[in-house]
């Protein structure tokens, strides 16, 4: 008698339990586990959408990889700008937070202005900035022209197409920002009181007081960067079709990447095979390798963890 | 717990197979013409027009219908790109068209071949219309594929060439080039440098100066796309070399890629009334018959002429020819009122007065025989020259294929590859490019 209420109550909990985790659960299962799945499994297909999906085998994955032109040049623009766009964003970011704590008057006028682009929406931000870069009427090369510096093409130009869409992540880093400034906030002023009787310099006191103070927001501003980069697509494609000339024109064909591919990025790819082309298996195949991309990164990015981050934080 | 987490996990099992189980019951078409069109109804139309003018258009087109088939409503949905109306065409439902129009020919082969769009030649049987004797040749080519007819002409498309008479007064010319070498020579006579711009380009030659698409050049040289296997043609043709080699004279004749692309940037919209044409930025410019109509509501300061695009050469004597496409009309294969879209497909695309007053109000080319020769067709002298075009035998379309267009981009991709310097070995990036399209085939079937 006692084993069996023992085991009814155990399963009592267990049930208890399980509802309790079940929204998480149903959420998991619904919005990761089984996208997760399909896509695996569409990955070995054949399907268009119409009609059932057929055995591919190994087909769409020797394709993405051999045969489809636009994967590698995709996947080298997407490290560079995850190497680039999340490191100068972060160091950006940190240095705006940084210049805005040490301000004494005006601060919330400032705080205002570094935030508010960060406001404007991608398609409206990426299409001014199409506008002042553009390199024939562009305000900005006419500004460099007049003062004798050789203007770049910018959007038009692949060496420049990257390097002007960093320059527009720059100017949206207001996010950043904030985040930086509530964590600087925080560091202990003992602290660098401290080092300053210690005879400590400005990047003295940064270096071992301010930083490991930070390191989890640092961490976790680079984490959440390398992810978003990741699922970059709304303003390389604006860009590339602004400066292509292909704006509207519903019969018209664009294949993302303008100039040369250089604005290429691995979403765009899913788009482009998934909804353009309608060839759910390579889609499916290019979105893996984002996920286990992704995974490396941030796996990478945890087990240097323990480097950034001091025991006890 | 190990309990918990064994049961956790046979949860989270059973949710993602229902899941899956759940999603493989949707998605595919299920419908047939067993609708009563007699009866009243609401159908969706999606349209690809934008313009205000173009809309206007449109809504009188379906009042016409209604004023045929009172009992039929029509919901019209303008502004669709084909990625959109091919998403909706696979999810269906109560808000997804019944009936689409495309811009796109290129799309053709995709419809078909998918079964996105229904087989309309049932529907043409039963109502005794004989499409080959309704639309002109190559309209009747484009809309099918493999034997299917998924598509019906819904008004053409033919290419051109405007010119500026005032530009060619100016620059003592006296007629349209004929051929591509009088063509050259016209565009650096035409072609004004100022600074490091230009007063006046001649010609846009750049693949990214709108129409300038290799396809529509290429068309002027009647290229084979496809041999009898189905292969690519691209490096075995030498009609695509000579084009390529033509576009590729032209922009390093006229200032060079970079500086093309530098004042290209600075250029107004394809689409509005700052386009190089219509403000004399440009004096010379290939495009479709609709351009004629837009550049005159922009009021430009000069006179428009209007003339085939040149040809070779060596073939001087097919000139007159040019590109032929249009838009297109399909009833989709998830709509549970086929026979009521077919009402309308039918009216809009096989009504002569219905398509002569959708001709006039678009100023598209008519896409019935009966149309073409309507004495209600109104129209400028000049856009007599498209009608021509479209009449010519020896234009040209560009063939439906089972990835839709994907080979066209393949090769406009090619193109911005080869003008900009990218791609210096030609044989060499057409035997690449050829090669690159029968794979994509092969991975599409």
């Amino acid at each position: 008698m006692t084993t069996i209420t023992l085991a009814s109550k155990r399963r009592r909990s267990a049930l208890k339990t399980l509802a309790f985790m079940s929204p998480w659960l149903i959420g998991f299962a619904v919005f990761f586990a089984y996208p997760l799945i399909s896509t695996v499994y569409f990955s070995f297909m054949h399907y268009d959408g119409f009609g059932p999906p057929t055995w591919r085998g190994t087909r769409n994955w020797t394709y993405v990889f051999q045969s489809y032109p636009l994967f590698w040049p995709a996947l080298r623009n997407t490290l560079w700008l995850v190497l680039v766009m999340v490191t100068l964003r972060v160091v950006f970011g940190l240095g705006v937070g940084l210049l805005i704590t040490r301000i004494r008057t005006g601060t919330g006028v400032f705080r205002t202005l570094f935030y508010l682009p960060y406001l404007a929406p991608p398609v409206a931000a990426t299409m001014a900035f199409a506008f002042l870069l553009n390199p024939g009427t562009g305000p900005v090369n006419s500004l460099l022209e007049r003062v004798g510096i050789p203007a770049p093409g910018w959007f038009g130009d692949p060496t420049w197409s990257k390097p002007a869409l960093t320059m527009l992540a720059l100017w949206g880093v207001g996010d950043l920002m904030v985040i930086f400034m509530a964590a600087l906030l925080d560091v202990p002023t003992e602290q660098y009181e401290a080092a300053e009787l210690d005879g400590a310099s400005p990047w003295q006191r940064f270096r071992y007081v301010t930083l490991p103070n930070i390191s989890p927001i640092v961490m976790f501003a680079v984490v959440t960067g390398v992810i978003q980069t990741m699922q970059y697509y709304t303003q390389p494609l604006i860009a590339g079709k602004v400066a292509s000339g292909v704006i509207q024109g519903a019969g018209t064909q664009f294949e993302p990447g303008y100039p040369e591919r250089s604005t290429l990025t691995l979403p765009q790819l899913v788009y482009n095979l998934g909804f353009q082309r309608f060839e759910y298996g390579p889609a499916c195949v290019v979105a893996l390798v984002l996920f286990a991309l992704s995974m490396v990164f941030t796996a990478f990015l945890m087990r240097r963890r323990g480097g950034l981050i001091q025991a006890g934080d | 717990m190990p309990e918990v987490s064994r049961k956790a996990a046979l949860a989270l099992a059973a949710s993602a197979a229902m899941a899956l189980l759940a999603t493989a019951c949707t998605g595919q078409p299920d419908a047939g013409a067993n609708d009563d069109a007699s009866k009243d109804t609401t159908i969706n139309f999606w349209h690809a027009w934008s313009d205000p003018s173009e809309v206007k258009a449109v809504t009188s087109l379906i009042d016409g219908f209604r004023k045929a088939h009172p009992n039929i409503r029509v919901n019209v949905v303008g502004n669709m790109t084909d990625d959109k109306i091919n998403q909706a065409l696979r999810t269906g439902g109560a808000k997804a068209p019944d009936v689409i129009s495309s811009f796109t020919t290129n799309n053709v082969g995709k419809f078909c071949s998918s079964g996105a769009l229904v087989d309309l030649n049932p529907f043409f049987e039963k109502t005794g219309t004989d499409p080959e004797k309704t639309f002109p040749k190559a309209m009747n080519e484009y809309t099918q594929f493999d034997g299917k007819r998924c598509t019906v002409p819904l008004l053409g498309d033919a290419y051109g060439l405007y010119y500026n008479k005032d530009a060619f007064a100016a620059a003592g010319i006296k007629n349209p080039p004929r051929t591509w070498s009088e063509f050259e020579a016209d565009a650096k006579k035409l072609t004004i440098p100022q600074a490091d711009g230009y007063r006046q380009l001649g010609f846009m030659p750049d693949y990214h100066g709108w129409e300038s698409t290799t396809e529509h050049y290429f068309a002027q040289f009647s290229p084979a796309y496809f041999d009898s296997s189905g292969k690519s043609s691209l490096a075995t043709d030498p009609a695509f070399e000579k084009g390529f080699t033509l576009q590729k004279r032209l922009v390093d004749e006229l200032g060079g890629y970079r500086k093309l692309e530098k004042y290209r940037a600075g250029l107004g919209d394809e689409w509005g009334p700052k386009h190089p044409f219509h403000t004399g930025q440009v004096a010379m410019q290939l495009d479709g018959e609709w351009r004629l109509g837009m550049a005159e509501e922009a009021k430009p300061k000069f006179e428009i002429g209007v003339a085939p695009l040149p040809v070779p050469d060596d073939q001087a004597g097919q000139y007159g020819k040019g590109y032929i496409t249009g838009t297109i009309a399909g009833i989709a294969a998830t709509s549970k009122k086929q026979n009521a879209a077919w009402k309308l497909v039918k009216y809009m695309t096989t009504d002569t007065d219905a398509v002569v007053g959708f001709a006039n109000d678009i100023h598209n080319v008519p896409s019935t025989l009966a149309a073409l020769k309507s004495p209600k067709l109104k129209y400028d002298p000049r856009f007599k020259t498209f009608l021509d075009i479209a009449a010519n035998p020896d234009s040209t379309t560009t063939p439906a294929s089972i990835n839709g267009g994907q080979y066209l981009v393949t090769i406009q991709q090619f193109g911005y590859d080869y003008e900009s310097g990218r791609a210096k070995d030609l044989k060499a990036g057409l035997l690449r490019t050829a090669q690159q399209i029968d794979t994509d085939i092969a991975q599409a079937k």
